[in-house]
């Protein structure tokens, strides 16, 4: 729908079925999950009586060159005419360089991590991907590529063979069954759920309403929503709000501060961090993710877990 | 179209009636936290997109649940911690939607305010029946789930149109008579309250909301960190307490479920809270309450002064 001319008087153009309310009843204004408050929910116990489980999730992304933009510009990729060489090899260097010193990291403080993978960047970086096999970590689905969106108006059927694709692919490079899901963009049609479901997706990470995992209804069995947080992000943080990589730690120790103590009287607790290696995996800024780690992989109360852990665990408590 | 709202004289911050709180106190302080509901699949309104994606916009409405879902009770045990009442800038089909954050407020003696039906329905657009009618129906949703005779309006997402006050004060008057519908908080002109001129003639006032602190405009638009945030507040504070020592002032904190309270930011709000509600002078109240206080006892002092003002220096 075009929108007007702001500058002329705005009055009476409306038709009345604007002041219709056809979703105004109790719950959501949609029918895919139960309205729930937190603090109504039964309290989660994590193993070994931990309290917060710390959910390190590592995006792998491919921002291609000729980028679309439908149907809009993905953010973080291309911004400039074509060739935008100044973005495509960021976000590159990511790939080749801030990955291998995340790996070092982790080794170093017995971090386990999870990796959200563009399909499109596991077939085009075998070495990458053969060792992060090698490493066994869990590998979800990030979709075909950053710029290859879910939207809503998308047609149907193209949409769902880009999901099919994109699962197929990955599951065959890898090796591993692919549980998991994060659109690019965490952007959706109204069909995506259907989708994943229908092609043996358990858990995704688009919806990012709530601090625990829920049950999302599809037209094919019910998803889980996993709650990955998009405040806590470093590209959100430091590229968004334009906030120090220091910064980025200090939030996310307090945020680690706070579910802990949370967590003494409401259950267990997630504090899932979604990073990237073109962002924290520069020479700047890999002190600070290092120092965050150090301190959350040493603490008594954390479970480092992948979210195939943490979605295995909540489920035994909860079905 | 109109060059100025006219809804107000020129009112320098210059010698003027000395206003004091109830026990002396320099600041009259108050929390508003905006309980919204965020349509996934809102209507066209030709003047504002609803949301910057084609549906569905996961970033917003996702976020604006969690607020629901999980920040509200955060909030709410803060505020609880600290002795403060909120004021409720509500959304009021939230009533229908998720009935048990509005007993829970209840339960507290919270102040319940309109800030329209949806946060995703704007006034733009309306005719002034249609707004009438849109007004009418969050002061009776409020009044039939809350029992209380709605006091203030904050329009929807700040959308406005000409009559929009008079409105409010009109509709508050035919359902409550002068209980209702006298004062609001969508004019950011002063740190004081201000007498408003309206159609009707009705007492009315304007009482500070500050859009500076609404962590909102902190957050998303200044997108400041959660640490620079709780300092500006105490800063915000520091000065109106030195101030109101001149003559009472206000501080307004307006929150939203889904900013303030997502763990790595809680902390420095409750630091600048715990700093507030710390100091002596300070009357920690509700819009309602700093409203009718200010009616009784300096509405009349302060018109006449701005009156005097306006006629000596003219208002042209």
């Amino acid at each position: 729908m075009k929108i007007l001319d702001k500058k002329q008087s705005s009055m009476g153009t409306l038709d009345d079925s604007y002041l219709n309310y056809p979703h105004r009843s109790y719950g959501m204004d949609h029918e895919r999950y139960e309205w729930s408050m937190l603090k109504n929910r039964k309290p989660v116990a994590w193993p070994n009586g931990k309290k917060v489980a710390v959910w390190v999730n590592v995006g792998l992304q491919f921002f291609p060159l000729n980028q679309k933009g439908i149907p809009f510009k993905v953010p973080g990729g291309m911004t400039k005419p074509y060739p935008d060489l100044r973005h495509y090899t960021l976000r590159d260097y990511g790939n080749r360089v801030g990955i291998y010193r995340f790996l070092k990291a982790f080794d170093r403080y017995g971090v386990k991590p999870t990796f959200a993978m563009n399909t499109r960047l596991a077939e085009k970086y075998p070495y990458l991907l053969g060792l992060l096999k090698e490493r066994q970590d869990e590998i979800l689905s990030h979709g075909h590529h950053m710029d290859a969106l879910h939207y809503g108006g998308q047609n149907p059927e193209e949409e769902k063979e880009l999901v099919k694709t994109a699962l197929d692919r990955l599951r065959n490079l890898t090796g591993q069954s692919v549980k998991g899901w994060i659109s690019p963009a965490k952007n959706e049609s109204m069909n995506t759920p259907d989708f994943l479901a229908e092609e043996g997706i358990a858990y995704f990470c688009d919806w990012a309403n709530d601090a625990m995992p829920y049950n999302f209804k599809t037209k094919h069995g019910d998803l889980v929503a996993m709650p990955l947080s998009t405040e806590l992000e470093d590209h959100f943080i430091i590229l968004n709000n334009l906030h120090t990589a220091e910064d980025w730690g200090e939030q996310v120790k307090d945020a680690f501060a706070f579910l802990l103590e949370e967590s003494q009287t409401m259950g267990g607790r997630i504090l899932s961090l979604n990073i990237h290696p073109w962002v924290l995996g520069q020479p700047h800024r890999i002190g600070y993710l290092e120092s965050v780690l150090e301190e959350l992989a040493a603490h008594d109360a954390v479970w480092m877990a992948t979210a195939s852990e943490i979605l295995e665990s909540w489920k035994s408590q909860t079905a | 179209m109109k060059e100025e709202p006219g809804y107000y004289d020129y009112w320098p911050y210059h010698n003027r009636p000395k206003i004091t709180w109830p026990n002396g106190a320099k600041v009259a302080f108050w929390v508003a936290p905006n309980i919204e509901f965020y349509e996934l699949d809102p209507p066209d309104n030709p003047f504002r997109k609803p949301w910057p994606q084609p549906t569905p916009a996961l970033p917003g409405y996702t976020s604006r649940d969690w607020g629901n879902r999980v920040g509200h009770t955060r909030q709410m045990e803060l505020l609880d911690k600290y002795g403060i009442r909120g004021s409720i800038s509500l959304s009021t089909a939230l009533c229908d939607h998720h009935p048990e954050i509005i007993e829970l407020c209840k339960e507290r003696n919270w102040e319940f305010f309109s800030h329209g039906i949806y946060n995703t329905r704007y006034t733009y657009g309306m005719t002034e029946e249609q707004e009438r009618e849109m007004i009418k129906d969050s002061m009776e949703s409020i009044y039939k789930h809350t029992g209380q005779k709605c006091a203030g309006y904050l329009a929807p997402a700040l959308s406005h149109s000409e009559f929009t006050l008079d409105l409010f004060a009109e509709v508050g008057t035919e359902l409550f008579g002068d209980e209702a519908g006298f004062y609001t908080c969508d004019l950011f002109h002063d740190d004081q309250p201000t007498p408003i001129h309206l159609r009707s003639g009705k007492r009315f006032v304007s009482i500070p909301y500050s859009l500076e602190m609404n962590d909102t405009i902190a957050y998303l638009v200044q997108k400041t960190t959660p640490r620079n945030y709780g300092q500006a507040l105490k800063e915000n504070f520091d000065r109106l307490y030195q101030e109101g020592a001149e003559s009472g002032t206000i501080m307004c904190i307006p929150t939203h479920n889904y900013q303030v309270t997502n763990a790595h930011r809680i902390k420095a709000y409750e630091e600048a809270l715990e700093y507030i509600t710390g100091h002596s002078d300070v009357w920690v109240t509700t819009g309602k309450e700093i409203a009718e206080y200010f009616m009784e006892h300096y509405y009349d002092v302060v018109n006449e002064d701005i009156g005097q003002k306006a006629k000596q220096y003219g208002n042209a």
